[in-house]
């Protein structure tokens, strides 16, 4: 056993270091802060479930913010209208979207990229005046509004246990959207390293060879689009319980494109860019919202602007940069920096021992 | 009956602005086989200038040109700074790259001019007069006068010139044309200036109707890609048919059924696009797709 710990490569170390960190974050953080951590790890969810989409296996959707507000408002509809515990709704939620998704990704099969996303672009434009026409089941344009749960006796003695204070229903709901996270990142890790997995990437790099090597082409790219479709509803569903309400605004063309950013910026294809570009796309217009009017050298006029403007100025340019300098985001960079790191300092100790590096190419 | 036909008459007016911008977009997808996500913001920020220039107390009709002129070098810009470093890069980067270009623009727009919606004036007045018992406004006829003006110019400029034999020839057999001494790369700059131009031109008939303000091609948008879709998005005529068809069919289906009403018009464009996938990808006009593999 111990062997195993001691032999573990180092990003299990790393695994281990960062679920620990969002695990004791918030004991020591405000309650706000929590919440809005929590709507980070909500965005990671949903970037997640993007990024098995369009990262691995190849396929650009420009309306999981459809998703989102379907997962969303099948939560809120049980919790209200039918008296469930809107806890005990999430997986519900999660599980029809995807059904959703699922059927969503049989006429998507005949589409080209380029005609999927001209689609499911239109379908992100259009949700917000979809959600408002069934106005009895939807609540129109007022929404729903949720009681948001108190927490549970055992969490409370447990978190009063270790903290001393009192947990509050924020903090609750933080660890909820922690352990939903953690699960799907879990079962995201464990799906691109098996056989689903090669086959998404093998259709993505080649659709032809994928199928001459016996791919169950249409299987898998409406499995892939099933489970985007999951992790949004399941994101769509926490987000509810997150924020107390729904309504058709909360889910405007920009919230696709945030989770597009998302996904981008943190990394395509990778197990980790989804949370670090979910911070990214959540934390960046709040930031910049409190930073740019705290500088007392930038006008009035120019910050309430900057203001109003959001951060929609910011997300594109972003979007641009990031695609023409590193395709590969956050995770590419970094991994880029470490394999230059490695390599600077292996041909340092081999230059000591005066041995060639093996050249990784021939096998 | 009559206001069957009231209906009709508005809805080709309408259209005409959609095959404008269906136009604009099955331009660029002729040149680089791409959807051009960024069109809409691109028109919505030309009709921004042109705002812009009227306040400043210049004439509509000197004000038209001149914008038509700085939206074309506006695309050129757009495409040798944005799309030219990716120009070979797969189609999902350079559709992601346009929809950052279009978040961009909009941003811009909202800090440059604010999110109030304004007042565009129109060179037509709302006049109306009777038509064989269809009364059309002044305006109307316009926006089909000039949109007809438009689609005429850009077909005889691809058709009937030599930068259009070359701009076409560069789009459809880049090596071929690269050996013959054609700047390929340049030619799609040229694509991009054209396509923003003509997208302007629906961005100025549009504004007076819906009120100026950086959302206001979000839907119009939609109509295009719901036109090109259904013409068949690399044909030109499709465009215009589509976009023509789009128009009335919008308009009858908000007028006649009662559950689409005013404000799920929009789904009936999402509807088009869905159908015209699904049943018949290449749409009216295209050819179908063949693919060496």
């Amino acid at each position: 056993m111990l062997q195993r710990i001691r032999g573990a490569p180092p990003r299990y170390w790393l695994v281990g270091v960062v679920v620990l960190f969002l695990v004791g974050f918030p004991t020591v953080i405000s309650s706000f802060l929590a919440s809005e951590w929590a709507q980070a790890l909500i965005l990671a969810i949903a970037i997640m479930g993007l990024n098995i989409l369009v990262g691995y296996s190849g396929q650009l959707s420009l309306g999981h913010g459809a998703f989102m507000a379907l997962g969303a408002y099948t939560s809120a509809i049980l919790a209200h209208h039918f008296k469930m515990d809107i806890v005990a709704t999430i997986p519900i939620a999660g599980l029809l979207t995807g059904l959703v998704g699922f059927v969503f990704g049989i006429p998507a099969l005949r589409l080209s990229a380029l005609y999927l996303a001209l689609a499911t672009f239109a379908l992100a434009v259009v949700t917000p005046s979809l959600i408002k026409r069934p106005a009895g089941l939807t609540g129109g344009v007022q929404g729903i509004i949720l009681t948001q749960p108190d927490p549970p006796g055992f969490a409370q003695s447990a978190y009063g246990f270790l903290t001393g204070i009192a947990m509050t229903s924020d903090q609750w709901i933080y660890y909820i959207c922690l352990f939903c996270a953690l699960i799907l990142f879990w079962f995201a890790w464990n799906l691109v390293r098996h056989r689903p997995g090669r086959a998404m990437r093998a259709i993505r790099d080649g659709e032809v060879a994928a199928a001459a090597s016996g791919v169950n082409i249409a299987g898998y790219k409406t499995l892939a689009f099933g489970i985007s479709a999951f992790y949004a509803g399941i994101a769509g569903a926490l987000f509810a319980l997150a924020a107390g309400f729904v309504s058709p605004d909360t889910f405007p063309v920009s919230l696709s494109i945030q989770l597009l950013v998302g996904a981008v910026v943190g990394g395509l294809a990778s197990i980790p860019g989804p949370l670090l570009g979910a911070i990214f796309a959540y934390f960046l217009p709040i930031e910049s919202n409190q930073w740019v009017p705290s500088q007392s050298w930038i006008p009035d006029q120019i910050a309430s602007t900057v203001k109003n403007a959001g951060p929609a100025v910011t997300y594109g340019a972003v979007l641009i940069l990031i695609m023409i300098f590193a395709p590969n985001g956050i995770v590419g960079l970094l991994y880029r920096g470490y394999v230059a790191l490695n390599r600077r300092l292996r041909g340092a100790a081999d230059r000591e021992t005066g041995q060639m590096p093996p050249n990784p190419q021939t096998v | 009956m009559q206001a069957l036909l009231q209906q009709v008459v508005s809805g080709i007016a309408i259209g005409g602005i959609f095959a404008s911008l269906a136009l604009a977009l099955v331009l660029i997808y002729n040149a680089m086989g791409l959807v051009n996500f960024a069109q809409g913001e691109m028109a919505m920020l030309a009709t921004f200038v042109a705002y812009a220039l009227i306040n400043r107390g210049m004439s509509y009709w000197i004000v038209f040109p001149v914008t038509l002129v700085l939206a074309f070098g506006g695309g050129i810009v757009i495409q040798r700074v944005v799309i030219r470093p990716v120009e070979r890069a797969p189609i999902l980067t350079l559709v992601i790259i346009t929809l950052g270009l279009a978040t961009l623009l909009n941003g811009l727009a909202g800090f440059m001019f604010g999110y109030v919606p304004r007042s565009f004036p129109s060179a037509f007045s709302a006049q109306t007069i009777d038509l064989l018992g269809v009364f059309i406004s002044y305006r109307d006829l316009g926006v089909m006068g000039v949109s007809g003006l438009v689609l005429l110019a850009v077909y005889l400029l691809l058709q009937r010139t030599t930068v259009g034999l070359t701009l076409r020839a560069a789009a459809h057999h880049p090596e071929a044309s690269r050996l013959l001494g054609v700047q390929v790369s340049w030619m799609l700059a040229l694509g991009w200036g054209l396509a923003s131009a003509v997208g302007a031109v629906s961005g100025i008939m549009v504004a007076p109707i819906l009120f100026l303000e950086p959302n206001m091609m979000q839907s119009i948008i939609i109509y295009a890609f719901a036109a090109a879709v259904l013409g068949g998005i690399e044909s030109p005529l499709g465009a215009v048919v589509g976009g023509l068809i789009v128009g009335v069919t919008v308009n009858l289906a908000g007028a006649y059924i009662p559950f689409v009403g005013g404000d799920l018009q929009l789904a009936v464009g999402l509807a088009i696009i869905i159908v015209v996938l699904i049943i018949r990808p290449n749409g009216l006009f295209g050819r179908a797709a063949t693919r060496r593999v």
